[in-house]
C-alpha cells in the first residue's frame, strides 16, 4: 500500500475518513477493477480518472484505466451523442452509428481479456458504452458511469444509446435529477474536488498576488469572481447587472473567468456581450484563459472576496466547490447542484436575480464578520462531502453493494 | 469477593460483560424513479416509495451533506417549506419522530394522513416551480465488523473521539431504529453493567443527534464519555480496544 499518498489526505480529510477508507477496501482486496473511457488528456473524466486511480491502488486495490480510441466518424458520433444527451436535436447518421459500434467492438477484442476477467468494469460515459455486448463472457459486474447532464436528453438519442446501456449490472449519475429509467440500479453520485490538484492546492501569497498584478487588480478593492464557461446558463450579464447594482454603493471589482468558446458558436456570441457590457469599465475584468490556466483560476478564487455563480442552469457546479474549499462564500443561483453546496444564510446565499445577488453582495462586504464565518462553514461543508475521499468511498460502497447483495442493509464478511 | 446483595439490582462483574463490539457502515444513494411537482405527488409517492426511501429521508439525510443547524428533521419537510411555502405542513410533518413509531409503515401513513388533511383544508394544491422536484431516493447501508472490541466503559470513552462519523451513526442513531426502546448501541452495552452507569445512559439518551452533523455528534458523545471518565490520554496510551489486523485499522 502507498501509505504516503493515502497519509497525504489523510492530513486534510482526517485520519478517521481514510481509516474508514482502508476498512471498506479491506474485502475488495484482489478484486480486479477496469476503468475505461475515451481520453487520457483533458476533459473532467480524465481528471477524475487520474485522481482515483492511484488512490485505489493505494489502498490496495487492483486498479487500472485503459482509454478506447477510434477514428473521425467515431468522434463525431459521440460528439453528437454528447450534445444530444444535454439536450440538443441531433441527427446522427446510420454511417455514424456503425462507426461507432465497430469502434466498440474493435476495442472490445483488444481489451478482451481484461475485460472479461475484470470483477467490476467501469464504462465511463457514451463512447465505451458498447463494449459490453461484444464480451458475453464477462465475469464481473459492469456498471455505466454517465457524467453528463441528462436531464433532458434529445430522446431519440437516448432511446438508441439505452440499448446499449441497459444490460449493464447498474449505472452511476452525478444527481437524481440525471436518472433515466432503466432496469437495473441507479446509483447516485455527486463528483469531488481534490485539494491537491493545480485547482485547489495551496499557493504561495506571492503566487496570489502575482496573478493580482498580471490582471491589473487592486489589492485595496473587494472582489468578486465569477469562474465559467461564457454560456447564456451561467448568466455573465446578470453577474455584471449585479456588479453595478453595488457599485453605486459600494467600491469593487469583478472578474469573469472563463475558457476558450472556439467550437461553440453560441459562446463566442456570449462572450462579446459580455464584452461590450464590460467596456469602459476598468474594474470589470474579462479574462478568456486557456483551459489548462488551473493555477490562475486557484489564484483568481484565492484573491477574491467572495465567488458569485449566478448560474441560471447548472449542473453541479464545481467551480462553486473549489471556491468554497478556498474558505469563499458563495452567492449562488439557485438551480441544480449549487443548492447541495450553497446551504442558504450558512455557506453563502442563493439568488435567482441581479438584483438578489447584489442585495447579498452589499450585505456580505458590509458584514466582514459574517463572510469569514460563512467561509469558514463552506470550508468545512466541501472537507466533510465534497473532496474525493467521498467519491472514492461511494465507489467503494458500490462495489460491497453490487458484491455482497442486493438489499438495503448489506452485511459484508471480512 | 462475590456480592452478598440477593435482591434484584445485582451489579454485574464488569468481566461478565460481552466486550463492545465495533461496527461500521457506509450508505449509498440510488434514484428510485418516483418524483413529485406538487403536495398530492407527494403523497402518491410517500404511498408508493419503498421503505428504504423513507429510511433515507429520514436518518440517511445525517450521512448526506446537510449543515448543523437544520431547520426541518426530515427531507419531506424541509421540501414543503423550501419548495411549497407550506410552513404549517412542514412543521407538522417535522415533528414525526419514526422512533416513536412501530415500523416505518406507521410512519408512511403518519405522513399521508398529514397531508390528506393539509389538502382538505387548502383551497389549491401547492406546487414547486418545475426545477424544484422532490426526488424520492432510497439508500443502501452496507455494514461491516471493523474488529474493535472493548471491555471497559473508559476504554471506550478513550477511542469515541476517534470514531469514524459512520460508525457513530451506526451505534448512536441506526441504533434507535434496530434495538428495542430505541436504545443506541453505546446505553444498550453501558445496560449490562446495571446500574453502575446509570446516570451516563441517562445523559447520552438526552442527546438529540437530529440537530447536528455527524461531527458535532460525535464529539457531544466523546464529550459526555469524558465527563464521566476523564479526558483520553494522549494516542498510543489509551488501550483497551483490541483490533485485529494492522494497525491502522483501530478506530
Amino acid at each position: 500500500m502507498n501509505f504516503g499518498l493515502l497519509d497525504q489526505y489523510a492530513e486534510v480529510a482526517g485520519g478517521d475518513v481514510v481509516d474508514h477508507l482502508r476498512q471498506l477496501a479491506a474485502p475488495l482486496a484482489g478484486a480486479r477493477m477496469l476503468h475505461i473511457n475515451s481520453t487520457k488528456e483533458g476533459g473532467g473524466v480524465a481528471e477524475i480518472l487520474r485522481e482515483l486511480i492511484p488512490l485505489k491502488q493505494a489502498l490496495g486495490l487492483d486498479a487500472r484505466w485503459e482509454v478506447i480510441t477510434g477514428d473521425q466518424p467515431f468522434y463525431e458520433c459521440t460528439k453528437s451523442f454528447h450534445n444530444a444527451l444535454q439536450g440538443a436535436r441531433e441527427v446522427i447518421s446510420e454511417s455514424r452509428l456503425r462507426a461507432y459500434e465497430e469502434t466498440n467492438a474493435e476495442n472490445a477484442e483488444r481489451l478482451r481479456t481484461a475485460l472479461a476477467e475484470a470483477d467490476f468494469v467501469f464504462i465511463h460515459d457514451p463512447q465505451p458504452a458498447a463494449m459490453l455486448h461484444s464480451v458475453p463472457e464477462r465475469k464481473g459486474k459492469w456498471i455505466w458511469r454517465c457524467h453528463i447532464d441528462v436531464r433532458r436528453p434529445h430522446r431519440p438519442v437516448w432511446k438508441y444509446l439505452r440499448t446499449w446501456v441497459a444490460p449493464y449490472d447498474a449505472s452511476i449519475f452525478s444527481l437524481p435529477e440525471y436518472a433515466q429509467p432503466l432496469p437495473h440500479p441507479q446509483y447516485l453520485i455527486p463528483p469531488s474536488i481534490d485539494p491537491f490538484n493545480e485547482k485547489n492546492c495551496e499557493l504561495p501569497s506571492e503566487e496570489v498576488a502575482a496573478v493580482r498584478e498580471r490582471f491589473g487588480l487592486d489589492p485595496e478593492l473587494p472582489l468578486v469572481v465569477q469562474v465559467s464557461r461564457f454560456d447564456r446558463f451561467k448568466d455573465p450579464m446578470g453577474v455584471i447587472e449585479a456588479y453595478r447594482l453595488v457599485k453605486t454603493l459600494t467600491p469593487i471589482q469583478l472578474v469573469l473567468a472563463g475558457g476558450g468558446a472556439r467550437d461553440d458558436p453560441e459562446g463566442e456570441v456570449v462572450l462579446e456581450q459580455v464584452r461590450q457590457a464590460a467596456e469602459g469599465d476598468p474594474d470589470i475584468h474579462v479574462l478568456l484563459l486557456p483551459s489548462d490556466a488551473h493555477r490562475t483560476i486557484n489564484a483568481l478564487q484565492r484573491a477574491a472576496d467572495l465567488i458569485m455563480q449566478k448560474s441560471i442552469r447548472e449542473g453541479f457546479g464545481l467551480t462553486v466547490t473549489e471556491g468554497m474549499w478556498k474558505w469563499k462564500p458563495v452567492i449562488g443561483g439557485d438551480t441544480g447542484g449549487i443548492r447541495l453546496q450553497v446551504i442558504d444564510h450558512y455557506t453563502g446565499f442563493l439568488v435567482r436575480t441581479p438584483e438578489g445577488a447584489a442585495l447579498r453582495t452589499r450585505f456580505l462586504l458590509h458584514r466582514r464578520d459574517l463572510l469569514e464565518q460563512m467561509g469558514e462553514r463552506a470550508h468545512r461543508l466541501v472537507k466533510e462531502n465534497f473532496l474525493i475521499t467521498r467519491h472514492l468511498r461511494e465507489y467503494l460502497t458500490l462495489m460491497l453493494a453490487l458484491r455482497y447483495g442486493s438489499g438495503d442493509r448489506i452485511e459484508v464478511d471480512r | 469477593m462475590e456480592s452478598l446483595d440477593t435482591g434484584a439490582h445485582v451489579t454485574p462483574r464488569a468481566s461478565d460483560v460481552t466486550p463492545f463490539a465495533g461496527r461500521d457502515c457506509a450508505l449509498i444513494s440510488l434514484a428510485t424513479g418516483i418524483t413529485a411537482e406538487n403536495l398530492r405527488e407527494l403523497r402518491d409517492g410517500l404511498m408508493e416509495a419503498p421503505e428504504a426511501s423513507l429510511y433515507h429521508h429520514f436518518w440517511g439525510r445525517l450521512l448526506r451533506p446537510h449543515f448543523d443547524e437544520p431547520e426541518y428533521l426530515n427531507d419531506f419537510a424541509s421540501w414543503v417549506y423550501h419548495s411549497l411555502r407550506e410552513k404549517a405542513l412542514a412543521e407538522r410533518m417535522s415533528l414525526v419522530d419514526p422512533t416513536d413509531f412501530g415500523d416505518m409503515e406507521s410512519v408512511r401513513q403518519e405522513l399521508v394522513e398529514l397531508i390528506e388533511q393539509h389538502l382538505d383544508e387548502s383551497e389549491s394544491v401547492p406546487w414547486a416551480r418545475g426545477d424544484q422536484r422532490f426526488y424520492f431516493i432510497r439508500a443502501q447501508l452496507v455494514l461491516f465488523d471493523t474488529g474493535l472490541r472493548v471491555d471497559h466503559p473508559a476504554k471506550l470513552s478513550a477511542l469515541l473521539p476517534r470514531f469514524s462519523t459512520s460508525s457513530l451513526y451506526y451505534h448512536f442513531i441506526d441504533a434507535r431504529r434496530r434495538n428495542h426502546g430505541h436504545c443506541d448501541d453505546f446505553c444498550l452495552w453501558l445496560g449490562a453493567y446495571g446500574d453502575e452507569f446509570a446516570d451516563l445512559v441517562h445523559r447520552l439518551a438526552g442527546l438529540d443527534p437530529y440537530f447536528s452533523s455527524l461531527h458535532e455528534t460525535r464529539r457531544r458523545v466523546a464529550d459526555v464519555f469524558a465527563e464521566q471518565f476523564g479526558l483520553p490520554e494522549e494516542e498510543g496510551t489509551a488501550g483497551g480496544g483490541t483490533a485485529p489486523g494492522p494497525p491502522e485499522l483501530q478506530l
